[in-house]
């Protein structure tokens, strides 16, 4: 079932390059793909024993025996969360990409689907090799889709966005070699804990550069605008989650002595994010740029949840991932929406479009009120439970966060009023629509899980690692 | 009466099979009508090739345990058949590339006949197991592949990379000549256990031996810092001969420098090890950054081989039997990269008829997207990527410099591996990337020639590219298998 969660989209994928089909049915077939995964998905959560928690679904086949390299794949219960995280922003994007019409759409789509199945391996992989192999394949369409369908400045994005990555990637693959050789295996479940400082650097910077971490995030803005929306959505919503979850299910858990001894800068790095992300959120003159910026913010929030390693930190960490994965997706094609009827997104140019407009209005609010972190919603509870996780690390933590909460509630209103409110701006024209039927059925659906999760917030938080004890589970290293 | 020794004829099938092919093609110049020629001298090395590569097979299935024949002046093991099927391989894709591309008509079988016989040439210097025979194979082949560099007499640039290939690469197997006659003055030896034997490992005539030995090798392996003449030759010469240079012959120099160190010169090893890495970081810190500042695609490719040159060397100076298969198994995936770079660099030649730089390559990803994804392939696999067999290539070579203990090595490559990004994705970026606008389009007269033999090399080498991802232990049992030829 693993694997045909990852075989899927990445079948479906050469399909649609092999046929010669029209964009529409191209669209179509890989929107049907993408439905088809989803649906896979809920089989998978519905068969999920999470009582019993654990590794379930897992194969295991060599690959390379002589190295102890196996093609091994599993989920745990926080992975069928990112899992499906991934699966329905993945959904959403594609949606939003057939109705927007992408040009070369067969080309467009096929790599969607390719990189779904990447990024879906990336979480479900159990071997390291395998992992940083999947790791490295959402690069490929990633490349692709932001270079060929981005805006003017994409050459330079793309380049900056590879060759960051790829830095961290490459130490990281130096740091799989070290300790997978030293230890006999590369088998993500079997490898025992390591104390190398080095090897646990070589993984963080990986992830750290990924996620982005203040101040390895050169790449994000550049990368964040120029692309286009469905694919911004999905860098932030999902590639980002890659390598959060690569800090909970290999830094955190195969490392605890570095752990320990690298908690504090790595949070001091995170608190910083956090914050100057938020400040640069408020201050940023674009939609994207508000987005991007707060995107940078959330993961500091996530790896702080992350890096205090107990069972309200690590709770809240994947509580989050989902949410800020469904937030800032709905956000970016929110944006992308805005950006089409407007051609612009500067702020400054923006404004009155609630007037006239109200399914725009009720849903740009709706995400905005929960990318804020109002009482009740599930950022809430997921921000609340990694404040009090980091807490226990120290109090000064939770400040920086608490700071961040304010700000965030200034930088997604002041984005709000901007868009929605004040006076009817340059570049809005009364012929402006409001939002078509296609795209409240790209946005509603994503809304309504988050709303769900409202509601819900211990159907992630208590169905995320055995026995609701995260910290239990990281010292076990998820045996 | 001289007595003869006896000749295994098994084992030199391949070799012969090459020459035999060599022969009938050098006979079609004068004994095929004009018409014919063409196909048949082609079709003739092809069948030599692919006879080359069923006897190889056939050899590395009946030789599971090394034996030297022929007075032991040659071995028959599965080092030797392993490194001839890809070259055999590697020739049979070039044959099927070179069809369309002769501008002349005249020469054309000799063409097909010098293909073969460097062919053979390699064949035989794979399994060469003293010095004599080497240096006979070193200068078959390199002498075969001095015409083809100038058989285009009119081609820009075609003499000039000629005579600058003969020159150093006559100083090259000058050096290793001289090194052949050191070593033989210190050891009294001319075959290689014979050396390792001899127990001079102290001599100094022996290390001088010792090191232009591995410098005139590193001449046709295109290492650096004796690399000069790759970018220039790379560039001048016909792009099917350049596909064979880079693929073919680097696997030959680099298969027998394994065997001649680690069977010659084991006594030495500490010496040569830390020579070849010194060779291999040289090669990753020239290819690499003298390879982001080309425009033309057949030179920065040619400074891409000279970097691939030294991750495969970070293998072989391990001296390990991980090494030797991280090598081995490295030069699968290469050779067919190679083959299918130049093949895709041919086809975008023959439609714009001039020679292809990253500026005239816009577009080419959307106009041929066959073409067009193979090179993308092609390109990650040189990069390292995973889904092709460049990835396991590379983590196989840090896994050897690991269990090494030179830690050091893994990070030079790393940084190396991110250097070359640059280039190789700015390739994907001028096929894919660029705007409409900038695009020079397929000059006007219609789309380009179906070429249906380059379009099934291309998938061929793409089919190997990917495919060496996935089928990683076969091939690991295949070079562990021609590894064991040697002693570790």
């Amino acid at each position: 079932m693993t694997t045909l969660l990852i075989c899927l989209p990445l079948a479906a994928a050469l399909i649609v390059w092999v046929l010669p089909l029209n964009p529409v049915s191209a669209g179509s077939l890989s929107l049907l793909a993408a439905l088809a995964e989803v649906g896979v998905w809920i089989q998978l959560l519905v068969r999920y024993d999470f009582t019993q928690g654990g590794l379930q679904f897992s194969e295991r086949h060599t690959w390379i025996k002589d190295l102890g390299v196996s093609y091994h794949v599993g989920v745990y219960g926080f992975s069928v969360w990112l899992v499906g995280l991934t699966v329905v922003v993945m959904a959403a994007a594609i949606a939003y990409a057939w109705w927007a019409g992408r040009d070369r759409a067969r080309a467009y789509m096929g790599l969607m689907l390719f990189l779904t199945g990447a990024i879906v391996g990336v979480f479900v992989a159990q071997d390291l090799l395998l992992f940083y192999a999947f790791f490295e394949a959402m690069l490929i369409p990633l490349y692709i889709l932001v270079g060929v369908w981005g805006g003017p400045g994409r050459l330079g994005a793309t380049l900056k966005f590879v060759l960051y990555t790829m830095a961290g990637s490459l130490l990281m693959l130096a740091a799989i070699v070290v300790y997978g050789l030293s230890k006999g295996t590369f088998d993500l479940v079997a490898i025992g804990p390591s104390s190398s400082d080095w090897i646990f650097l070589g993984f963080v910077a990986a992830f750290a550069i990924k996620a982005p971490l203040f101040p390895l995030h050169g790449w994000l803005p550049d990368a964040y605008r120029e692309s286009s929306p469905e694919v911004a959505a999905v860098l932030s919503g999902v590639v980002s989650k890659a390598a959060a979850y690569g800090f909970l299910r290999i830094a955190v858990t195969k490392f605890p002595q570095p752990t320990h001894d690298f908690r504090a800068p790595i949070l001091a790095l995170a608190a910083i994010g956090l914050i100057y992300g938020s400040l640069l959120a408020f201050r940023a003159p674009d939609l994207r740029g508000v987005v991007a910026y707060s995107s940078l913010a959330q993961m500091g929030l996530i790896t702080m949840g992350v890096f205090a390693v107990n069972d309200l930190g690590l709770d809240g960490s994947v509580l989050q991932m989902v949410n800020h994965g469904l937030v800032s997706a709905t956000l970016f094609l929110l944006a992308g929406m805005v950006e089409r009827r407007t051609l612009t997104g500067e702020l400054g140019r923006l404004g009155g479009m609630a007037r006239g407009r109200p399914a725009l209005a009720t849903v740009l609010l709706t995400a905005g009120v929960i990318a804020l972190a109002v009482p009740l919603s599930s950022a809430f509870a997921g921000e609340f439970l990694i404040l009090a996780g980091v807490f226990q690390r120290g109090w000064g933590w939770s400040v920086a966060g608490a700071v961040a909460i304010v700000l965030a509630a200034m930088y997604v209103l002041r984005m709000v009023s901007a868009v929605l409110h004040r006076d009817v701006g340059p570049a809005v024209s009364d012929s402006a629509l409001d939002l078509r039927p296609a795209e409240l059925g790209v946005t509603v659906p994503l809304l309504a899980c988050l709303l769900a999760l409202s509601v819900w917030p211990a159907a992630i938080t208590q169905h995320s690692f055995h026995g609701d004890h995260g910290a239990d589970d990281v010292l076990t290293q998820f045996k | 009466m001289i007595s003869k020794p006896h000749v295994d004829w098994f084992a030199l099938a391949p070799v012969n099979s090459l020459l035999v092919a060599t022969g009938i093609a050098l006979l079609c110049a004068v004994l095929v009508p004009r018409r014919w020629r063409k196909g048949t001298a082609a079709t003739v090395c092809a069948l030599g090739y692919t006879a080359a590569f069923g006897f190889a097979v056939a050899v590395y299935v009946k030789s599971p345990r090394p034996t030297g024949v022929v007075a032991d002046a040659f071995s028959r093991d599965r080092l030797t058949a392993l490194a001839t099927m890809i070259v055999a391989g590697v020739g049979l894709l070039t044959a099927a590339v070179a069809y369309h591309e002769r501008a002349r008509e005249d020469h054309v079988s000799e063409y097909y006949a010098l293909l073969a016989a460097a062919g053979s040439g390699m064949a035989f210097f794979v399994g060469a197991n003293n010095l004599m025979t080497l240096f006979l194979a070193l200068e078959w082949f390199s002498i075969s592949l001095y015409i083809l560099c100038a058989i285009d007499r009119d081609r820009l640039g075609g003499l000039e990379a000629a005579l600058k290939y003969l020159v150093i690469g006559s100083f090259g197997s000058a050096v290793l000549l001289f090194g052949s006659a050191l070593v033989y003055g210190a050891t009294g030896k001319l075959d290689f256990t014979g050396i390792a034997a001899a127990g001079a490992q102290h001599n100094t005539l022996l290390l001088f031996g010792l090191a232009m030995l591995i410098a005139g090798l590193s001449f046709k392996a295109s290492a650096a810092p004796f690399h000069q003449w790759t970018p220039d030759v790379y560039e001048g010469a016909p792009t099917p001969v350049t596909g064979f240079m880079a693929a073919a012959t680097k696997t030959a120099a680099l298969v027998v420098m394994l065997r001649v160190l680690v069977t010659a010169f084991p006594a030495n090893a500490h010496l040569w090890t830390v020579a070849l890495a010194v060779i291999s970081v040289c090669s990753l810190v020239v290819g690499n950054f003298a390879a982001l500042v080309q425009r033309g695609v057949k030179r920065m490719l040619a400074y891409s081989s000279i970097s691939q040159a030294g991750f495969m060397l970070i293998g072989l100076s391990a001296n390990s039997a991980l090494g030797g298969r991280a090598l081995l198994f490295y030069l699968i995936p290469y050779t067919a990269m190679s083959i299918g770079a130049f093949a895709v660099v041919a086809a975008r030649e023959r439609e714009l008829g001039v020679p292809v730089t990253f500026e005239n390559m816009a577009g080419f990803g959307w106009e041929r997207p066959l073409f067009g994804v193979a090179m993308w392939a092609f390109m990650l696999g040189f990069a390292g990527f995973p889904l092709t067999g460049g990835f396991v290539g590379k983590f196989y070579v840090f896994s050897a410099a690991y269990e090494h203990g030179w830690t050091w090595l893994v990070i030079v490559g790393v940084l190396a591996t991110l250097v070359s990004l640059y280039y190789y994705l700015g390739l994907v970026r001028a096929m894919f990337m660029r705007r409409t606008e900038d695009l020079q389009l397929a000059p006007i007269g219609g789309s380009p020639p179906r070429e249906a033999l380059l379009q099934t090399v291309t998938v061929t080498c793409l089919v190997v590219t990917v495919g060496s991802f996935f089928a990683v232990q076969p091939l690991i049992d295949l070079c562990r298998h021609a590894v064991n030829s040697l002693l570790f």
